[in-house]
């Protein structure tokens, strides 16, 4: 039932994309005045490509950097920079997006870079977080065989650590990407290409229609991505005899 | 040949291993037996340098194991722990296959190593190799675990509690297994239990710890009958000793020529197994597979043994 309802939201958001118009009929009630239902000034196939793209590039960067300060801290020459590098995701969070965007602007410019800064900001602590846990609660007999078998630091890390990690790292890069899919939105008030076009054009000329259309498709790509990076996981999880559900 | 001298762990303020010296021959199994905090495992840890030393020597054919790089010394010694610790996110193939595939050898090499173990194991490599260590049964787990850890060949094996995760049935098998194993492979086995009954059944020398001290080093029969300290005294058990001291010999070795009725008991049998037969039957005399008698009267001769000490 539930992968059903899932091919359904796929299937209707690809449709939506290909040929908005005629889907007009659906957004029609929420139109007052005469305006347009949908909305044309760009095609929403492409902001919605450029929106995917731009939380792709971001979690990808918060992805590296921040397994990469999972990795180092757990570390034995790399442990005091724990309470740094705890500080540094946890203000990437607490710090509002907007705030970011306000600040990078004079800096960046407007256009994608202001918005990416705060999506990778924003992004930092899930997977942080998740990376610290999933390399810090190995079983500790596995970690007593690798190092009784010779297996040496990295090695560890590569063939051992890293595999057991993953399924709790990769909830750490879902949660970041949804939250992003949501959060880029905002960049279109420093003029990124991104789906908030819709919405803030919608909320300008008080047409609800494109708020709504907006809207709907950062929603269905937020479930779409959730539900493909949990599948993902409970994968990697049942190989390695972690079955959850 | 593993010789230690004068080993000796300190954390802080606490000796955990006390300038313990002891030489295990090539071939022999040394059982290391305490209660815990005996620095029994400390001492095990420190020979594949797990845990280095504060002071004191390893030497294993004469070489000194500080001087290897400790990965590599650890390659070379096989090591297999309680709860097995196999790495959950590969097949029992791979897993047995580590330490071969850390040296580099050649695929084929590695392949027909783990199915040669796989059989030695008696797991059938078709059905097993490619099962993942959570499909597989508490023992079988542990007999991948032994088999992971001899993949290599390595000259010296070291098991810490091995069997300690296993129910009384399975691990009776699994040190018979294991007895056997090495006798046919010659490898040298040092192992830490903290049963009496365990080490008097595999070691040919047992290690008695205590406090980080080692307080005796000596062949099962010496151990018993001459215990060197009271807590070594206690730790066999006095009600026990006469039981052990008879499961150290083989009922194929004290056979005398005569005639007695009833089913007889494999020559393999220990002294223990024909004593529990004796009085559960209500014979004083056993014939011997093969041959021969084994009486009442000699079965409790050898067990008075205990009591002369």
């Amino acid at each position: 039932m539930a992968r059903l309802l899932l091919a359904a939201a796929a299937l209707f958001l690809v449709l939506f994309l290909a040929s908005p118009e005629s889907f007009a009929g659906l957004f029609r009630p929420f139109v007052t005045n005469n305006a347009p239902a949908i909305y044309t000034q760009t095609g929403l196939l492409s902001l919605t490509l450029s929106h995917l793209g731009l939380v792709g590039v971001a979690v990808l960067a918060s992805t590296v950097v921040a397994v990469g300060l999972g990795i180092l801290v757990t570390r034995p020459a790399g442990r005091e920079f724990l309470p740094l590098a705890r500080t540094v995701t946890s203000i990437g969070q607490t710090f509002p997006p907007v705030a970011v965007l306000a600040l990078a602007v004079p800096i960046l410019g407007f256009g994608a870079w202001p918005t990416l800064v705060a999506l990778f900001l924003y992004g930092l602590l899930p997977i942080f977080e998740n990376t610290l846990t999933g390399l810090t609660n190995l079983p500790p007999e596995v970690s007593e065989a690798a190092r009784g078998m010779g297996l040496t630091r990295r090695q560890r890390l590569v063939q051992v650590e890293l595999p057991l990690a993953m399924p709790l790292i990769l909830a750490g890069i879902r949660l970041s990407a949804v939250i992003s899919l949501a959060t880029a939105t905002i960049g279109s008030t420093v003029a990124a290409k991104t789906l908030g076009e819709v919405i803030i054009a919608g909320l300008l000329s008080s047409n609800t229609a494109y708020v709504v259309q907006g809207g709907l498709v950062v929603g269905l790509l937020a479930i779409l991505i959730y539900e493909a990076f949990q599948a993902l996981e409970t994968r990697t999880a049942r190989r390695i005899g972690l079955a959850r559900r | 040949m593993i010789e230690i001298q004068n080993l000796t762990k300190i954390y802080g303020d606490t000796t955990v291993v006390d300038q313990v010296s002891m030489t295990v021959e090539t071939g022999q199994i040394a059982a290391l037996v305490g209660t815990s905090g005996s620095g029994k495992t400390t001492l095990l840890r420190m020979i594949n340098r797990l845990v280095e030393p504060s002071s004191g020597k390893v030497l294993i054919d004469g070489e000194d194991t500080s001087r290897i790089p400790a990965h590599a010394l650890r390659r070379r010694i096989g090591y297999a722990i309680q709860g097995h610790g196999l790495f959950p996110h590969r097949s029992v193939a791979q897993n047995i296959a580590t330490v071969p595939a850390l040296l580099k050898w050649s695929e084929a090499d590695i392949r027909a190593r783990v199915d040669e173990l796989l059989e030695l194991f008696q797991m059938s490599p078709a059905q097993f190799r490619d099962r993942m260590p959570y499909e597989l049964s508490g023992g079988q787990q542990q007999r991948v675990g032994v088999a992971r850890a001899l993949a290599a060949r390595p000259e010296l094996l070291l098991m810490d509690e091995p069997f300690g995760a296993l129910d009384p049935v399975i691990r009776a098998k699994a040190q018979q297994d294991l007895r056997d194993i090495q006798r046919r492979l010659g490898t040298t086995l040092v192992i830490v239990t903290h049963d009496m009954e365990e080490a008097v059944a595999l070691g040919d020398r047992i290690a008695v710890m205590d406090k980080g001290e080692l307080l005796q080093y000596g062949p099962p029969s010496e151990v018993l009958t001459q215990p060197a300290a009271p807590f070594v005294r206690e730790l066999i058990g006095e009600g026990e000793r006469p039981f052990r001291l008879l499961s150290l010999t083989r009922v194929g070795d004290i056979a005398k020529t005569g005639e007695a009725g009833g089913e007889t008991i494999p020559a393999g049998a220990s002294l223990r197994d024909a004593l529990a037969e004796c009085l559960w039957s209500g014979r004083s005399a056993l014939p011997v597979e093969g041959g021969g008698v084994v009486t009442l009267d000699q079965l409790e001769s050898r067990a008075a043994q205990a009591s002369v000490a």
